[in-house]
């Protein structure tokens, strides 16, 4: 595999890719190493975005005019693409969204409200997102229903054991995520969706940090919804897509009233139109899911087994590279991971190292990563978090070892 | 001294640095410097949340000037906190409730920290004005 990575990946051309590895941060080359919070746009992407407002923008699915229709087009063309990226059965299975938040929080008031009544249950798992953890309870809340949480073992794994045994006919959904933003730990969904529905639960799986890492298959997988971010896959902010099973879809009530929603509309009574368009009332981020193809026609191109095997190589060199610094302790050690390397030093905190790499030009994440509660259970109060993608480089991590080194000296 | 002479001197001695390395180095250094709150004084009462590190402080009043004390559990912060103590402790309520804080921008500071950094210190100030506020209220 290895070998083959070697072979097909021109990393420096790759690079050249994106403009913004070629800037300077406080006079130094930026090493961007925050790509669980979002990637870098390549030029193609940005191009698409450029040509989008200069030579198509329109409202979609209303007018006749040749705008109309050329936007409307581009605009279900990247449906079609989130369709066969994802492997879903049908286009009208993809709904889009701002971006995961906001299709989790769609599920949570649509399929959520429906199905989830006084006494029921919702699983979700202690590595979870604030984002696949706060609608839940507001539904919980609101019907009188109880959040139930699987635990995780200290390396950062769900105890599966632990998990079935919270599994009853009273659990309506389960929510976990394929992989953690915080410990890069890859979650074992196929299982886990293949428990849910032995009692009849639907499973949502938040595939926010999977989708530019791994290759998903929802059919394969058997989720009943999968949700993604087009940022964190080098595409635009402010786009993300819903999938959802059709016919789960069709039975569902709408989200927000409003056009493009609505079959007929009086005063008196309004139907509804179809999936996809009944959950995308008014006018979406045309620009922004056009400019999405590009980039998901940009992660094909080199091909995900490719980019997952790189990525797990930039992993495998730079786990034993930090693991050597003194005081540094691991979080998050699963046996499977996506490229995030979260760690802690006991006696330096997270926001004074944070700080001293960023007067380096490195970009890392510092903080709670939006999940406090897996804080809580490890009993720490943050992390320092390195991300890696497709365009950085052993040489980085390095420079980023190297000025941790320095750094270090200067707080001990 | 009065607040604005001890903001003049902080500009000054800032502006030997040229770069950031440098600035950080002695705001770590004077992070170490500034002594530890004790232990019963990091209470819920005192502390001050900020996105990513705590900030606790205590206030008093001795003789005609109040008297601050704080601490982080993160050392630059620690260090913008010595920083804001010299100036703005050991003054009276009067001088800090009118006082006007120009040197954290003049040294660059303000806009090299982002907002979610500066969070906690900005509520720091925003406390220790109230504290200003309320000795003054009292000794009316």
């Amino acid at each position: 595999m290895e070998q083959a990575v070697n072979k097909t990946l021109d990393i420096e051309k790759i690079r050249k890719d994106f403009p913004i590895l070629q800037t300077e941060v406080h006079g130094n080359p930026l090493v961007y190493l925050d790509n669980a919070a979002t990637t870098q746009k390549p030029q193609v992407v940005l191009d698409a975005l450029n040509e989008y407002y200069s030579a198509t923008n329109a409202n979609i699915h209303r007018g006749i005019h040749y705008l109309a229709e050329k936007a409307t087009a581009q605009y279900e063309e990247t449906r079609k693409a989130v369709q066969s990226f994802l492997n879903a059965e049908r286009p009208e299975e993809i709904i889009f969204t701002r971006g995961t938040t906001e299709a989790i929080n769609l599920v949570a008031n649509t399929f959520g409200r429906q199905n989830v009544g006084a006494g029921d249950e919702v699983i979700i798992s202690t590595m979870e997102h604030h984002s696949n953890i706060v609608p839940w309870q507001m539904l919980c809340e609101e019907k009188g229903a109880t959040l139930k949480v699987i635990p995780i073992t200290d390396k950062g794994e769900i105890i599966f054991e632990e998990y079935e045994a919270l599994l009853s006919e009273k659990t309506k959904l389960v929510a976990v995520n394929y992989a953690s933003n915080t410990l890069g730990t890859i979650n074992p969904v196929k299982q886990i969706i293949e428990k849910a529905h032995a009692v009849g639960a639907k499973v949502l799986i938040d595939g926010a940090q999977a989708t530019s890492h791994l290759t998903v298959d929802v059919q394969a997988l058997d989720c009943d919804f999968y949700t993604l971010s087009a940022h964190k896959m080098y595409g635009p902010t402010g786009v993300g897509a819903l999938y959802g099973k059709y016919e789960l879809l069709d039975s569902m009530p709408p989200y927000q009233g409003g056009g493009e929603m609505i079959a007929e509309v009086s005063f008196e009574k309004t139907t509804y139109n179809v999936p996809p368009f009944k959950f995308e009332a008014g006018t979406p981020n045309i620009g922004g899911v056009v400019a999405f193809k590009a980039a998901i026609d940009y992660i094909q191109a080199i091909g995900r087994p490719t980019i997952a095997a790189y990525e797990q190589q930039l992993l495998d060199y730079a786990t034993p590279k930090f693991a050597e610094l003194e005081g540094l302790r691991l979080i998050g050690q699963a046996e499977n991971k996506v490229s995030v390397l979260s760690f802690v030093f006991d006696d330096v905190h997270h926001q004074d190292l944070g700080i001293m790499l960023d007067t380096r030009g490195i970009a890392i994440r510092t903080g709670h990563h939006c999940t406090q509660p897996l804080m809580d259970r490890l009993d720490i109060p943050g992390t320092n978090r390195a991300s890696f993608a497709i365009y950085n480089t052993e040489e980085e991590i390095d420079k980023t070892v190297e000025a941790i080194k320095g750094t270090l000296k200067m707080f001990r | 001294m009065t607040i604005n002479a001890i903001q003049d001197e902080i500009i000054e001695e800032f502006e030997l640095f040229d770069n950031w390395t440098d600035k950080y180095a002695y705001i770590v250094e004077i992070g170490k410097k500034l002594p530890d709150l004790a232990e019963e004084h990091k209470t819920e009462e005192n502390i001050i949340k900020g996105c990513q590190s705590k900030v606790w402080m205590t206030a008093r009043m001795e003789g005609d000037q109040a008297v601050f004390d704080a601490d982080s559990d993160a050392i630059i912060v620690k260090g913008l906190i010595s920083l804001l103590l010299r100036v703005l402790s050991n003054q009276t309520p009067e001088e800090i409730a009118k006082t006007d804080l120009y040197f954290m921008e003049k040294i660059g500071l303000a806009q090299h920290l982002s907002m979610t950094r500066s969070n906690g210190l900005a509520a720091m100030v925003k406390q220790i004005k109230l504290y200003a506020v309320a000795f003054q209220a009292m000794n009316a």
